[in-house]
């Protein structure tokens, strides 16, 4: 149908995997109605990469957990490859979220006294699929993102920045269209911050879609595209002229050959 | 995501949390073996008793004075009822057609003497006949004849926990006891009973009629025992000691056969034994209620988890799955455990009280565990599943 026939002329850099369409939402709080997003409409088109960013209060994470089927919109539509969201059953965008959906968060969202590994499985055991291809999987996706030696670590025997890369893992390891991160460097320090700034990268550089919010206008900069949300309006989409790599700002790091050397897997 | 894998995730969580997911099944078994035990006591002691009157032989008739209120049993009148004498079995044993024999039964309280040991005990007044009456049965000695009933003679037999009582190392037959401060010989003891209902039948002595009429002063008799020497006659029989009897005493009196006394007595202890299984089945909610009161905080306390799982992709059935099979897990091994403790406690109290292990209780008790774990279960299970990601997610 529709989704089918989209992607088939997708190789076009036109095609949108993600459309937001006059998309509004609205909070009620003791009798105060708050509009933390009014009619925003966006478009990503594939392989792109794109940030949004705003203050603190704008709306991101409202617009985040909408595109990422978290949250419903009062008004307006989401429509993900082709496929309008709004008319989806509870279980089927459980689905969309498990297989074409990778959203990382600002606080991690691990569970905890779990291990790396099994964090990472996690969405391949809604997916179906089953023990050893799971494991291998997973152990796939944590070496992608320099993690191949803490496997068996449990959250919170992990540093900030490794739990945000095991976030990573776990959002990628289903191979999804687009992979969504809230202030994915928010809660931590600024090396922290590049290093997963590099793997977003190299994960958009491989061909997904990166949907990336902060209120950080540097980092804001290491996409292609700067979406400015301001009130919950969009006041401002423009190309990032000068993109930052994270990949080479890392290299720059006065001390970027011992924390390299530390990170390596064990061998 | 497929059921085993409900199953490791609910039995994580539960290992997570041992001693909350013990005290939680406390209560289930605490249930379960209620139930099974208060019931094995139920059908332990019933069965004891259906085997002891059943023990009597077949065919008897129990004449009592009174008139039976409907199925209440003998008594009623009390000290107005005229009273059965020797003189009502005489004419009973010579007029009555198709029976085996008719012997009195007086009873009374005695105290029983030997050297400075005393001891309680109730008499068991009656003539030789008695010995054809399947539960009394020696130990050791012989019982008193014929002429001994004759001759009022001071000859008693004693009950086995009196014989122990009276005579812990020593043989007491041929011995010299005072029963109510008169010299008796003894010539028997008796074998062991048991604990019955209302009292030990070991504490018994037994002695002629006439010499129990002698000590007590009084010729009233308790009852009158018709043994029936065919089955088939025991109507016919009945019919001809009611027409006997009316002369003297109009309907004063009541026949009660040995299947009558079975059923009611059946009647009561059956209620009983479901009595017993009521008070303990309330103990299984209880027990139910605390299932749910866990599973509730326990859904409340991951609500972050379940946010996280409904992010990657957790559909509402492996949410509601994980949870009821936590549940149920808990409650099916409160169960088997409560079965064990219930079983194991029966044997236990076997030497106390009669216990029977009845299979009807154990599925009941088991099946009730598990209802509870999926009814008590649901409700925080489909609290949890229905949550929105967002909101779970957001959930401090
Ligand atoms: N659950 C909620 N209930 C009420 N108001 C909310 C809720 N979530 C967000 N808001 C409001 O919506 C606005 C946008 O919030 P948010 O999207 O979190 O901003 P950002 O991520 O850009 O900091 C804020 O004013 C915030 O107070
Ligand atoms: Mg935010």
């Amino acid at each position: 149908m529709a989704a089918g026939d989209k992607r088939s002329d997708a190789s076009s850099d036109g095609e949108a995997v993600l459309e937001v369409d006059h998309v509004s939402k609205a909070y009620e709080l003791e009798g105060v109605t708050v509009h933390a997003l009014s009619d925003v409409s966006l478009q990503v088109r594939r392989g792109e990469m794109v940030s949004i960013m705003g203050p603190s209060g704008s709306g991101k994470s409202t617009l985040m957990h909408i595109i990422g089927l978290l949250d419903h919109p009062t008004s307006g539509q989401v429509v993900i490859e082709g496929e309008d969201v709004g008319r989806l059953t509870p279980n089927q965008l459980a689905q969309l979220r498990n297989r074409r959906i990778g959203f990382v968060f600002q606080a991690f969202n691990l569970l905890p006294r779990t291990s790396a590994l099994a964090n990472v499985e996690l969405p391949l055991v809604y997916s179906g699929v089953s023990g050893a291809n799971r494991a291998r999987l997973a152990r796939e996706a944590l070496e992608r993102v320099g993690l191949g030696n803490r496997l068996g670590h449990s959250s919170n025997q992990l540093s900030g920045g490794q739990q945000q890369r095991v976030a990573i893992a776990r959002a990628l390891v289903t191979e999804p269209s687009i992979v969504l991160a809230d202030e994915p460097t928010g809660n931590l320090d600024s090396r922290s911050g590049i290093e997963v700034m590099a793997i977003l990268q190299q994960l958009n550089a491989e061909g997904i879609t990166v949907v990336l919010v902060t209120h950080d206008p540097n980092v804001a900069r290491h996409a292609q595209r700067v979406v400015e949300i301001a009130d919950g309006r969009i006041v401002r989409e423009e190309p990032v002229k000068d993109r930052r790599s994270a990949a080479d700002e890392l290299a720059n790091l006065p001390n970027a050959a011992r924390v390299a050397a530390e990170e390596a897997p064990a061998t | 995501m497929n059921l085993l894998e409900s199953f490791r995730v609910a039995l994580r969580a539960l290992a997570a949390n041992k001693a909350r997911s013990f005290l939680t099944m406390l209560g289930v078994i605490i249930g379960v073996a209620a139930v099974i035990l208060l019931v094995s006591i139920g059908s332990g002691v019933q069965a004891s008793i259906t085997s002891q009157i059943e023990g009597l032989g077949s065919n008897l008739l129990f004449v009592f004075p009174g008139q039976l209120e409907g199925a209440g049993g003998p008594g009623g009148g009390g000290g107005l009822t005229k009273r059965f004498a020797l003189e009502d079995v005489r004419l009973l044993r010579d007029r009555l057609q198709g029976v085996s024999f008719v012997a009195p039964a007086a009873s009374g309280a005695a105290t029983v003497r030997f050297e400075n040991k005393t001891t309680k005990a109730q008499i068991v007044a009656s003539d030789e006949n008695l010995s054809q009456v399947g539960t009394y049965k020696l130990a050791r000695g012989r019982w008193y004849r014929r002429s001994e009933v004759d001759g009022s003679a001071r000859v008693v037999q004693l009950g086995s926990a009196v014989a122990e009582k009276l005579f812990p190392f020593t043989d007491p037959i041929g011995k010299e006891v005072t029963v109510n401060g008169q010299r008796f010989k003894v010539i028997a003891t008796m074998q062991k009973i048991g604990g019955g209902f209302g009292g030990s039948q070991d504490t018994i002595v037994y002695m002629p009629v006439t010499t129990a009429q002698r000590l007590s002063g009084s010729s009233d008799l308790a009852e009158i025992i018709v043994k029936v020497t065919r089955a088939e006659d025991v109507d016919q029989v009945r019919a001809q000691i009611k027409r006997l009897l009316k002369p003297k005493f109009g309907d004063e009196f009541t026949v009660f056969s040995q299947e009558q006394t079975l059923s009611l007595l059946g009647n009561l202890l059956g209620t009983l034994t479901v009595m017993l299984a009521g008070i303990a089945g309330i103990s299984l909610l209880v027990g139910g209620i605390g299932i749910m009161n866990i599973m509730l905080v326990s859904v409340t306390e991951r609500t972050r988890e379940i946010g996280i799982r409904k992010a990657v992709g957790a559909r509402t059935y492996d949410i509601l799955s994980q949870f009821i099979i936590a549940a149920v897990m808990l409650s099916v091994a409160g169960g088997l455990l409560g079965i064990l403790i219930g079983a194991g406690g029966a044997a236990a109290l076997k030497s106390v009280v009669p216990t029977e292990v009845t299979w009807w209780s154990v599925a009941l008790a088991f099946f009730f565990a598990a209802a509870v774990g999926v009814f008590f279960g649901a409700y925080p299970a489909y609290r949890a599943s229905r949550l929105d990601p967002i909101v779970a997610l957001r959930y401090e």
